[in-house]
Parts: C-alpha cells; structure tokens; sequence
C-alpha cells in the first residue's frame, strides 16, 4: 500500500490561496482594485465551474451564462422581496439561493444538451443560450428587458456587524464563497463522478464498457457545474445590484471561455489564473484605450496558437528545470525574448492605436509617446511603428529559437539522466 | 445448466451486405471458448453483437437466461459480462493506475458518485492494487498509458476487462502484435485471470488457441461451420478444408 505525498503540498497550496484572498485587500487598497478584485472572485468561480465542462468533462459550452444570468435573475428578485419585508433571508446565504437556482435550470437545460457529445452539444448549447437571451427580452415583466432589474443589498438585519453596504465589505463575501467553491469544485474533481468524467472526456466508447453511461456522466458533471454558475451569478448581483440581459447573453458565455482558455484548460487552476487576467483586461485596460478589447482578441489568439494549454502550463513547465536547478541557464534567454516580445509589442499598439484615433470621429489625432508628439494622419509615425513592429518580430523569432533550443537541450539532459 | 452466453439466430447486416447470417451458439459457464475464422469472418462483429457494441439485425442474445438483445454498452456491463477491444481501447491522457480504477468504480457499487473522495475508498484501491500485480503493470502505476509500451498497453486492456470482476470476459485477440515471448507471457496471464470465469476469446495464434481454449467454433463467411473440442476441431474435414488446411499450406509455403 503505498500513500500519495502531495497531501502536504495541498494544504501548503490552499493556505496560501486563503491568505491571498485575505491580505489582498490590504495591501491593493484603492477602490479601483478593490471593484477589480471583487469581479475577479466573482469571475473565478464562473471560469472554474466552466472548466468542469471544458477541461473536466470534454465538453465545450456556448452558453454557460445561461446558468449564472438566471442564477442572477432569482436573486435579484429574492433581494427585492428582502427588501420589501416579504422574505426574511440572510444576504451571506443569497449565494445558495443562486445556485440552485442554476441547478435547477441545469437540470432542465442539460437534459437536452448533455444527450450528445463534441460538436453536437456546443451547438446545442449556443442554441439554448440564444433561446434564454431572447426569453429574457421577450419577457420584461420578470427581467425588466435591456434594462434590466436593480435593487439595493442593503436589506434586513446586518450580519454580525456586516451590512454588505461598504464595497470592503462585499469583497469578502465574495473571496469567502470563492474560497469555498474553489475547494468544493477541487474536491469534486476527486469523486468517482469527477474521475469519470475525465475518464469520459478521454475515451467515452470504453467508459460505457466499465459500466458508465456516458449521457449521464456528463449531465450530472453539468447539474453541479451550473450550481456554480449560478453563485457566481448571485455574487455578481449582490456586486452591481442590477441584472440586465447582458448576464444571460453570448458575450457572457464567450467571455467565460476566454477567461477559461487563457489560464489553462487542462489544469485545475488555470481558469483561476485566466479569470485574474481577463478581468486585469476588461477593467483596467478598458480604462485607458478603446481597443482593449481587440488586445484581448489579440491575446487569445496567440494562446491558441503557442500556448494551448494556457498562462498555467507556461509556469507548470518551469517546475522540472527547477527542480533540477536549470533554471538559470533558461534567464537569458527568456529575457531576451521578453525583451523581444516588448519591441514588437510597443510596434502593434502604436499601429492600432492610431488606427483608433483616426476612426473615432471628433478625437484628436495626434498622440506623444515618450514626450516625442505625432500626427496619426502624416504617414512617419506609421513606417516608424511599422519597422519597430517588424524588428520586433524578428527578433521575437530569433531569440525565440534560442529558447527553444536551449529548453530541448536541458530536458534532453534530465531525460538522460533520469533513464541513467 | 444454461450457457453462459446463448446466442440465437444472430443476424447483422450493414446496408445489404450481410456479415453474420444465422449464427447460434453456446457457450458454457466456466469455459474457455475459442471462435476461430479467417479475416472478415465476423468474429470482431459477434464480439459487437455481443457487448453491445452494434445493434442485431435478427435473432436473440442471452446473458445468464436474461435477455440481452440490443441492451446498451454499459448496461450488459453491469450484467457481468467485459470485454476488451482489438486495437487498443484505454484511457490515454490518464495513469495505469486510473485507468484500472476507472474498471473498478462501477461494480465497487460508486457508481456516479459526488460525495466519496476516490482516493479514500479502500475497497477500489486494493482492488486496483491487485489488478495492477496481476498484469505485471504495478511498478508503472503512475506512468500514463498513452506512453507505455504496445505490449503494455495491450496488459492495461486487459487490466481493465477484468478489473470489474466480470464473471464473463471477451477478449478480442490479446496476443496481435506479440512477440513470442510476450505471447506466452499473455496466455499465462490469460488462464490465471480467467479461472473460475467464463472467456470467449478471438485469437488468430493456433497455438494460443489449442494451448487455452476448452472448446472452439470456426466461423466462416459469417456463420459457425463447427464448435467442438481442439481434438474435435482438428480432425473435422470441413475446417480443414475451410480454414486450417489453407493456413497449413500458408505456414507449410513460408
């Protein structure tokens, strides 16, 4: 009988995370990060529960917002009621309420969609996704069409001193539920359920040879998925005390993936990762250019393509050469491709910004970037980025190669020895 | 006694052509039953018919006396009857250990669930454990199946057949792509994993075949010519003419 180690360095692991959601706020003070940290909690519940279809369970989802919006929808309602004096019910639990609500529309939504596998389901589930958003503008009644529904979470008794008026306040609530969903959703992953779901995702014809009926593994993966969704719903209503039906919608759904993708499919933390990055995109960045969100596009594409399995198996793959102590031969390199990727970087804002300057009617065209002024509309400034792009790639290219030859030359040196 | 599996007027065509016509067959409880036949015989497709794999065209199939004619997959599983696959059929992205669990899970009575943390069921991990010593794969417990090797990964399907304790075991041509040695090695392991259980076995190897098999049916062309002992088999003109003789003159020529 032999016993797995990594029991030490999971405790390690998830004291640390708790310690994160609890100093963050101390030491990111502003209100800025504070509403920036509130909606990346939110959001790594969603990516999480989203990552137990796609990276869990095989199953790419089109129409995951379907679950956390209306999740939304029952709370909004619920806070209302609250707030008329109809329902006695304690905010810190509205959470709950939420997530049945999205287990219970997971059931309904995911009997259908769960039936097939692959290409089939994500079609279905796009199609469930536009049905819902139209749903919610056909019925304005309950969802207050593009309006929406708002309300106010300062209601009933406060709780223990809590309000959830102060937005200090509400930052908790969320990394409290965060943290506990983080460790539900991982303990999930370790269920017979969680096992076959992988087991599903990997080879479904010889899972329903060791008894499994695939259909339900997978709608059963979807129910408890979409009970996380709808918390994360819930924590996104109590934040912005409005939901409209842009919660329900297809940019939901495929900000989700995104955020999903970008951190790592394939490992349990990467939506983690990619939810803190997505949301460090869509807040700060939107604050400072008009085209944040073509960066963002940008920045997934080049993860599909040179990084599949996301920001986390970019820092995964440094464990072995660190373990091994190589890692200082690989800091030049890096460097310098770094370097390299910055050069080209700065060629692509500078295109596309005035590219955006030039579009917008009424805006200034002219920009100045390190004190130097320019005009988007003379043509300089244009071949100046243009050859700062090009270097950059080139060099990218370059540099690029050297890491690459560098890496396979260690890890041919540590198979080596790990054969010897 | 009933048979173990009891197949009645099978049928299965694809489109028009017609692939088995008329096949019934017994196979007795504790036996280890051989089907033998030259290429596009229809021995994969029977094995297909039988674990659910395709739907009948006609005719009945039996599990134990129950009918189990066009169940699904997994419910025959669940009816103690595993099978293994001729190109290999396992969990790639997942270890040798997982992959045998995954065999376990379901008639360990955990089933879907959600509330049991795997690595705590000791019934599954013993189980496992064993199956892994048994197919002499317990020393690449963590290695993850899609990188071991062919006649490994050929063990590991065979480790997942069993690994559910199935009272009825079809394996589908273990010993291809064996050398001799890891065939011997596979027809060992073959008769100890099978004692006291039922096995249908489809095997191109005569020699694994007279070595292990109690009775064998030659099927030809979709239908069963003969089913008899390896004494029987041999000395039967019509097979001979059929299918051994040929394969005879194929070896005797080589």
């Amino acid at each position: 009988m032999r016993f797995t180690p990594l029991n030490l360095g999971r405790w390690i692991l998830w004291s640390a995370t708790a310690l994160v959601f609890i100093a963050a706020p101390l030491v990111f003070t502003s209100g800025f990060s504070l509403t920036m940290m509130t909606q990346m909690g939110t959001l790594i519940i969603f990516a999480l529960s989203y990552n137990m279809l796609l990276g869990q369970g095989g199953m790419l989802s089109f129409g995951h917002a379907v679950y956390s919006g209306l999740g939304a929808y029952v709370v909004v309602h619920t806070l209302n009621l609250m707030g008329k004096g109809s329902v006695v019910f304690p905010v810190v639990l509205l959470p709950l309420v939420g997530g049945l609500a999205g287990l219970v529309f997971g059931v309904l939504f995911g009997y259908v969609t769960t039936r097939r596998a692959g290409t089939t389901f994500a079609l279905i589930s796009l199609g469930v996704g536009e049905m819902v958003f139209a749903c919610v503008l056909m019925f304005p009644g309950f969802f207050g069409g593009e309006a929406g529904v708002s309300t106010n979470r300062v209601v009933g008794k406060p709780f223990f001193g809590l309000t959830f008026g102060p937005a200090l306040q509400v930052y908790y609530l969320v990394a409290v539920w965060c943290f506990l969903s983080m460790v539900a959703m991982f303990a999930l992953t370790q269920t017979p359920l969680g096992r076959m779901a992988n087991a599903v995702r990997d080879n479904p014809e010889r899972a329903e040879f060791v008894g499994y009926n695939t259909q339900r593994v997978r709608f059963l993966q979807l129910v408890l998925s979409s009970f996380f969704a709808g918390v994360s719903g819930a924590l996104s209503c109590i934040n912005f005390e409005i939901v409209s039906a842009e919660n329900v919608s297809a940019i939901r759904s495929g900000g989700v993936l995104l955020a999903t993708y970008i951190g790592g499919v394939p490992f349990f933390f990467g939506p983690v990762v990619g939810s803190i990055v997505f949301v460090f995109f869509i807040v700060a960045l939107s604050g400072f250019t008009k085209a944040w969100l073509l960066y963002l596009g940008l920045f997934f594409v080049l993860i599909v393509l040179y990084a599949p399995g996301g920001l986390a198996s970019l820092v995964l793959m440094q464990f072995p050469l660190i373990r091994a102590g190589r890692w200082r031969e690989l800091l030049l390199p890096y460097a310098l491709a770094g370097l390299a990727g910055l050069v080209a970087l700065a060629g692509v804002i500078g295109l596309v910004e005035m590219v955006y300057r030039l579009s917008e009617p009424g805006a200034s065209t002219v920009l100045s970037v390190l004190g130097v002024s320019f005009d988007a509309r003379t043509a300089p400034p244009w071949f100046a980025f243009a050859a700062v792009l090009a270097a950059g790639l080139i060099a990218l290219r370059i540099t690029t190669r050297r890491v690459g030859e560098r890496w396979g030359a260690i890890q041919a040196d540590l198979l080596a020895k790990a054969a010897g | 006694m009933t048979n173990a599996i009891e197949l009645q007027d099978v049928h299965k065509s694809f489109g028009t052509t017609k692939i088995i016509h008329g096949v019934s067959l017994g196979i007795r409880a504790g036996e280890r039953h051989a089907i033998i036949g030259p290429n596009g015989a229809g021995k994969s497709t029977l094995f297909n018919l039988i674990s659910g794999r395709y739907e009948l065209s006609a005719g009945r199939i039996l599990l134990h006396g129950g009918d189990i004619t066009n169940l699904r997959p997994y419910e025959i599983n669940r009816k103690g009857l595993s099978r293994s696959f001729q190109v290999t059929n396992i969990f790639h992205n997942m270890s040798v250990f997982e992959n045998i669990r995954c065999g376990v899970l379901w008639t360990a009575g955990h089933r879907y669930s959600f509330w049991h943390r795997v690595g705590a069921l000791k019934d599954v991990q013993r189980r496992a454990e064993e199956v892994m010593e048994r197919i002499g794969l317990a020393k690449r417990r963590n290695v993850p199946a899609g990188t071991l090797t062919y006649a490994e990964q050929r063990a590991l399907e065979i480790g997942i057949t069993i690994a559910g304790g199935a009272s009825v075991i079809l394996l589908d041509e273990p010993t291809a792509g064996m050398s001799r040695t890891e065939t011997g090695h596979v027809v060992e392991l073959v008769r100890t994993i099978t004692e006291g259980k039922t096995l249908v076995m489809v095997e191109h190897d005569m020699g694994v075949v007279f070595d292990l098999a109690d009775r064998i049916s030659v099927l030809v062309y979709g239908e069963v010519l003969a089913t008899g002992t390896p004494e029987e088999i041999r000395a039967n003109p019509a097979v001979q003419e059929a299918y051994l003789g040929a394969l005879h003159k194929e070896t005797a020529h080589a």
